[in-house]
């Protein structure tokens, strides 16, 4: 298991390195660069004097040196200057990454919630009127644009019924708990419903299956009650590929995330990634998208521990 | 189902060549019975004459779905603007189609090349094995471990013209549209090549692949005579899929303004300026999200019959 730890987190760095590498080298490729930007506010410069600005700012230099020195001042917490925000990047990330993970957590909680109910129900009658209403929910939420999805909640919710603000993280002059959780509310909701299809899918698929198996018979045989046989025999038994298959699709969450905190106004990592790539902000949208990156890559190093901690056999392999 | 096994097993051989031509007709029996995937088919049918009609009924209205109206923004709905005006005073419905015609197109493109380039390194990586599998394998994991969102936007925000292509292209509505169909293409073949490399192993094996190679057959040729068109079924399933999938990341990306650019509509960026729509005409922001919505989710029930009906395991629904 320790061999095996060690060996997934070896990937997952020189996959983070690697990505890294394309992602400057795609930042490279997007319209303008810093230099640019900054003699088009300087009117009467003239192309020598720009010429001088890059060779002083190393823009001069080949992709592959700009990269190790930027890496070099990335591995000591040197993530550069934030254009548009004034202030290092470093300080700009932290508290976007936080309003995401508050984002992601609670609704990814709240969708494996749901999906665990909506799919052991499901199950436990495939082909039934409730198991076909669920599959259409199901199937509902995997179809559904998540903009379109946040369009039509803010419709309902804030525009018709006045119940909840439909953007912003807080009202001016209070910005307390509950006033958070109610600016919360719609963004989480969101994506939490465009989620809850696709893992109902797998919870009903994995309890079908599980539900066949001897096991199961057996324990009815015994004369095991329905709450029993159900919850304790086959749920415990069908988490194992559904956990790992949950914590694999943390990281998918975070496009939805994007969507949902541009929709809202929620000043998290999507939103900060977007606005930085509108703005020509290169420091901050290479930041992001490798925090971005390095979210997805630590959901599926959990994943993948999880299901070798779980299931031993795999560890072996 | 049992006549036909009686009758191909008495059957003179014109009536085997027949029964061998039927595994497609059993496929649509099974099909038929499996009435989400029919009511999707017809849905899809529906849509696709609705974006079509797009032209007649210009002509029939004596309209021109490009002309702005500055004076007549937001109209209601009347005998000459079915559904009303846009914020441009252009006709709702004839955008909608005409957004339509560019969505469908997008998803049916991206999914073409995407599934050519899964295939072929499903194919290739499945074949050889070996060294070029295990990093063709890698690579995949690779890409699907990115947060795919904001990397289209990077890739969709990229100078063309740093890439070496002549500045009139670059800008022009041929690159914008194109651009979208590639990038899509180039985020969204993981899966299929996954499925493809594994059904590939497990028919590699076989006796008849063995006995072409034995007679001197190329590796070529033995993956586009025997290997692939044994493995069809489960790509065509996959494909149908992935269509529902790249409508939705077409959609996402021309509402954030990254994908087909106006003034051509598409149905994303027809909820460009959905703030405003949520204001001022709350119909406008439902109709286009509502039409990807109903294809999206009619794709993906076709994919589960078909699935259903090409599953000679499943029985019923």
């Amino acid at each position: 298991m320790l061999a095996f730890t060690l060996r997934r987190m070896g990937q997952t760095l020189v996959v983070l390195l690697v990505m890294s590498f394309i992602i400057y080298g795609l930042i490279g490729l997007m319209p303008g660069d810093p230099i640019d930007i900054m003699a088009a506010s300087m009117p009467g410069v003239t192309p020598e004097v720009v010429a001088k600005l890059r060779a002083i700012y190393g823009l001069d230099q080949p992709l592959m040196l700009r990269y190790w020195r930027w890496l070099m001042a990335a591995l000591q917490g040197d993530l550069g200057f934030s254009r548009t925000h004034s202030q290092p990047v470093l300080e700009v990330l932290m508290p976007a990454l936080w309003q995401t993970c508050k984002l992601m957590i609670s609704s990814f909680v709240l969708s494996v919630i749901a999906a665990l109910i909506l799919g052991v129900v499901s199950a436990l009658r495939p082909g039934g009127f409730v198991d076909s209403f669920v599959s259409l929910f199901a199937f509902a939420g995997i179809s559904v644009p998540v903009f379109w999805l946040a369009l039509v909640l803010i419709l309902t919710f804030a525009v018709a019924l006045h119940w909840l603000p439909a953007s912003g993280m807080t009202n001016v002059g209070d910005g307390g708990f509950m006033d958070q959780v109610r600016h919360l509310t719609l963004p989480v909701l969101t994506l939490m419903l465009a989620n809850t299809g696709q893992f109902t899918r797998y919870v009903r698929a994995a309890m079908i299956e599980t539900l066949r198996m001897d096991f199961v018979r057996t324990a009815w045989a015994k004369g095991a009650g329905a709450w029993r046989v159900v919850i304790v025999h086959a749920l415990r038994n069908a988490l194992i590929p559904v956990v790992t298959i949950m914590a694999l699709s943390f990281g998918t969450l975070f496009s939805g995330a994007l969507v949902t905190e541009t929709m809202f106004a929620q000043q998290g990592m999507g939103k900060m990634i977007y606005d930085s790539i509108l703005s020509n902000d290169f420091n901050l949208a290479l930041s992001g998208l490798l925090f971005a990156t390095l979210i997805t890559l630590l959901s599926n190093l959990a994943a993948d521990l999880a299901y070798g901690w779980l299931d031993p056999r795999i560890a072996l392999k | 189902m049992t006549d036909l096994a009686t009758e191909g097993a008495l059957a003179s051989p014109a009536r085997a060549i027949e029964a061998a031509q039927s595994v497609w007709s059993l496929r649509w029996r099974r099909f038929r019975h499996h009435r989400a995937g029919i009511a999707s088919l017809a849905i899809l049918a529906l849509l696709v004459l609705f974006c079509l009609s797009a032209y007649p009924l210009e002509r029939y209205l004596n309209l021109d779905s490009n002309a702005t109206d500055l004076l007549s923004r937001y109209d209601p709905p009347s005998a000459t603007h079915w559904l009303g005006t846009d914020e441009g005073g252009r006709d709702e419905l004839l955008r909608l189609m005409y957004g339509g015609q560019i969505s469908l197109l997008v998803g049916l493109l991206a999914t073409v090349i995407g599934g050519g380039i899964g295939v072929s390194l499903g194919l290739v990586a499945g074949y050889f094995g070996g060294r070029l599998d295990s990093f063709l394998m890698r690579l995949t994991d690779g890409v699907i471990a990115l947060p795919l969102l904001p990397l289209l936007i990077v890739l969709a925000a990229l100078d063309l013209t740093k890439l070496g292509f002549s500045s009139e292209f670059a800008h022009s509505g041929a690159a914008g549209f194109w651009r979208i169909v590639v990038i899509i293409a180039l985020v969204d073949w993981t899966a299929i090549a996954r499925l493809v490399r594994a059904a590939t192993l497990s028919v590699k094996e076989r006796d008849y692949i063995l006995a072409a190679r034995a007679s001197g057959a190329g590796a070529l040729y033995v993956m586009a005579t025997h290997v692939l068109p044994n493995i069809v079924t489960p790509i065509i399933v996959a494909l149908t899929l992935t269509v529902g999938r790249v409508i939705l990341f077409e959609s996402v990306l021309s509402f954030l303004g990254f994908g087909i650019v106006p003034p051509t509509p598409s149905w994303g960026n027809m909820l460009n300026n959905a703030q405003e729509l949520v204001t001022t005409a709350p119909a406008l922001a439902i109709y286009p999200g509502l039409l990807i919505f109903i294809t999206v989710i009619a794709v993906n029930f076709l994919g589960d019959g078909m699935q259903h009906a090409f599953d000679p395991r499943s029985e019923r629904r």
